[in-house]
């Protein structure tokens, strides 16, 4: 219960992103299904925003980056969003041009 | 409630037993109200249609009907299709639920008594709130079944679009009260019923309306119930489900209900303060030791409660009254009309509010939007000097605020 | 025995946020790695909670889990066909990344775990953390008043975020409108392979 009793700093969120971070990685590099590997995308930039959320918070971080951090979190959110539309409907015209939805089948341009 | 209990406790179980009473009564809110809304339903879907409604259990007005049916829900078999994937399909109706009940922490019931008093509690209930929409698709899908998923896609669809013109109604009473704090804006409604929010200006008037109509699509009530839908799709999304999962589903739906007419309370009509400042003029007040300041507590719930249930029982009043949308109306009703008219109501509430801070017939008596989170102390010392010339009521207010943000 | 409850609530959501993520990369079925994505995305929600960041909590919820993922399990539904909804992966391919994810993984945490002003300190944290809201909503529109306590020389750098918000407004509007042009209904080619079964 040692554990427990100890507050938490910056450190433990940095961890937290650095394991979603190299697993939307690992995600992104296996995956053969389009839409996994945009999962993958979506678990890298939350990997991303943890560790901006943890520079950025006065409660653990008083001396920090301020609010900054929270505020490059938000942008980071709505440009995700973006960025996820545009890959789903490039997936989807994938998906519409070939019947599949497998990125190892889209070699057309293999010499 | 958790400071009460370090008189006795060590710190942490202190915590421990305020989280849990916390979340005890919270689920007896949905839990009890769920059996009465649905014997309530049954009753005025009856009167409605020309007929009685239940009769016969537990007395003249049949109101042990919903323990009886739910007895019945608990004792059927617990069905699994043969095509359906097992753990989605089991975990659906939870997550449905759990979405409906997180929306509770942060809506109070009467001043300061909330599970978790937030700053941003407008955004957490309306964020929460939309994610009630993954246990309909995940139901959808995991039943094995065309129809279940046709439902599910056509609920989702339009949860999310209604989502656009609800986050904008919800804005405007933000607006007016400068804090999205739940506990702020329903004190900032305290005394006449002329303070509350819906007769401050036009504009916020009519935003009440559409704010009701998107809250009745969100929660999937006729006339926007196309996903349920007994003569189109069977049951929609939950044609599968039997016994308790599918009343999860049901709990989930009259949770929702009651958390979306208690924020259309909070915002627009009060909250715990009633037409006529009851509680004061029976000097039920903190002020006058705590005892009183309870009792004129509890007095404001009870005033609370009554509201959010007038909120339900209009939208079964609706449900029974106008025939059911199709898809394309449902979508229409979202996309050219409740989004543009929110749009414009906001933009008309902003503009009120710049040309008339301080009302132009109805004037309140604690002053609207004056919420300060302690930066403008910092930037501009001098303000608090003109707080000191105000009335005393203002200066109740004023300290009562500031005792909120002080400790954050 | 005394529980820090604010790090028993941080271990729980960082167990289920790193969890559910591994689950993701595990998982074969595309919609179960769909729903462990939702799990994982709501538990970093309430991490940005913990963190005292109330507002971007709030707004992941809103926007990404509410909103992004919405979407992709739209994108899922539409794509899951029986023959794609489980896509294995070959055993040499695993070796490889878990080689390359794990020797980042290494570079990460040596690089946390060895500066000192990241490392936890030993007084408990407060018991609220200062009110985010109304502050990141002026920093938004150009004032940072959030830069208050610093002195006038270290603030002369500091400009507001009023730019990159336009800027992602119209940005977003220009996405979306592109989204939806590039994934309108067109006529379905028929793939080769079975144009000779049709005509036969």
């Amino acid at each position: 219960m040692n554990v427990l009793a100890q507050p938490v700093g910056v450190s433990h969120f940095l961890i937290v992103g650095a394991i979603m971070f190299v697993t939307g990685a690992v995600c992104m590099a296996t995956k053969r299904n389009a839409l996994g590997v945009l999962m993958g995308i979506e678990l890298v930039l939350n990997g991303a925003n943890v560790n901006f959320v943890a520079f950025g918070s006065e409660l653990l971080n008083p001396d920090g980056i301020g609010l900054d951090g929270q505020l490059i979190a938000l942008f980071v959110i709505v440009l995700a969003a973006a960025e996820a539309a545009v890959a789903l409907a490039i997936a989807l015209n994938f998906y519409n041009n070939h019947s599949t939805i497998d990125v190892d089948r889209a070699d057309e341009l293999k010499g | 409630m958790a400071i009460y209990f370090e008189n006795w406790l060590p710190s942490w179980l202190a915590y421990l037993v305020a989280a849990l009473v916390h979340c005890a009564l919270l689920i007896n809110v949905i839990a009890v109200g769920a059996l009465v809304y649905i014997w309530l339903e049954r009753k005025v879907s009856g009167r409605i249609q020309d007929r009685l409604g239940p009769t016969r259990v537990g007395g003249r007005f049949g109101w042990l009907q919903s323990l009886a049916d739910g007895i019945k829900l608990i004792t059927k078999e617990d069905l699994l299709p043969g095509g359906a994937d097992a753990m989605l399909f089991r975990v659906a109706p939870y997550v449905s639920f759990c979405a409906s009940f997180c929306g509770y922490l942060a809506l109070p019931f009467a001043y300061n008594w909330v599970a978790m008093r937030m700053n941003v509690a407008v955004f957490f209930i309306i964020a929460v709130i939309g994610l009630e929409v993954f246990g309909v698709i995940l139901a959808g899908y995991a039943s094995g079944s065309k129809w279940s998923l046709f439902g599910g896609m056509r609920e989702a669809a339009q949860v999310v679009s209604y989502e656009v013109p609800l986050g904008l109604c919800v804005v405007v009473p933000v607006l007016i009260a400068g804090t999205m704090d739940l506990v702020s804006i329903g004190e900032q409604q305290a005394g006449l019923f002329t303070n509350w929010f819906v007769f401050h200006d036009p504009f916020t008037f009519i935003t009440f309306w559409v704010y009701f109509t998107c809250a009745t699509a969100s929660v999937n009530r006729a006339p926007f119930d196309l996903a349920e839908a007994e003569s189109e799709l069977v049951a929609g999304f939950h044609t599968e489900y039997s016994g308790l999962r599918w009343s999860f589903f049901f709990m989930a739906e009259y949770g929702s209900m009651f958390a979306v007419s208690g924020l259309a309370a909070i915002l627009f009509f009060g909250g715990w303060n009633g037409p006529l400042p009851i509680a004061s003029w029976l000097s039920l007040t903190a002020e006058h030791g705590p005892v009183w300041g309870y009792l004129g507590n509890l007095l404001g719930l009870t005033n609370f409660i009554l509201k959010c249930s007038f909120g339900v029982t209009f939208m079964m009043w609706v449900r029974w009254t106008l025939p059911r949308l199709r898809i394309d109306q449902v979508m229409t009703t979202c996309l050219k009309y409740c989004t543009p008219i929110a749009a414009a109501m906001f933009l008309g509430a902003t503009i009120w509010t710049a040309a008339f801070p301080g009302g132009l017939i109805l004037r309140p008596t604690v002053p609207l939007g004056e919420i300060r989170e302690g930066w403008l102390e910092k930037a501009e010392p001098t303000s608090s000097a003109s707080v000191s010339s105000a009335s005393v009521e203002t200066k109740n207010f004023v300290a009562r605020a500031a005792d909120s943000n002080a400790g954050r | 025995m005394d529980i820090n409850w604010h790090s028993f609530f941080f271990m729980a959501f960082a167990i289920f946020a790193c969890g559910f993520a591994l689950a993701v990369v595990i998982s074969s079925n595309i919609v179960h790695m769909a729903f462990y994505l939702v799990l994982s995305l709501g538990a970093t929600a309430g991490l940005f909670f913990l963190a005292g960041a109330d507002f971007v909590g709030s707004m992941q919820l809103l926007i990404y889990v509410g909103g992004t993922l919405v979407l992709l399990i739209f994108g899922v539904m539409l794509t899951a066909q029986s023959p794609f909804i489980s896509m294995k992966t070959k055993g040499g391919e695993w070796i490889l990344a878990a080689i390359v994810g794990g020797s980042l993984l290494a570079i990460l945490l040596q690089a946390t775990l060895n500066i000192k002003e990241w490392q936890a300190g030993e007084k408990p944290l407060p018991d609220r953390a200062p009110v985010t809201a109304s502050r990141l909503g002026m920093g938004l529109l150009g004032a940072r008043v959030d830069e208050l306590d610093k002195p006038a020389a270290a603030r002369a750098g500091m400009s507001g975020y009023l730019l990159p918000f336009e800027i992602v407004s119209v940005h977003l509007l220009v996405v979306l409108i592109g989204a939806a042009y590039l994934a309108r209904p067109k006529k379905r080619i028929v793939p080769r392979g079975f144009e000779q079964e049709s005509q036969s």
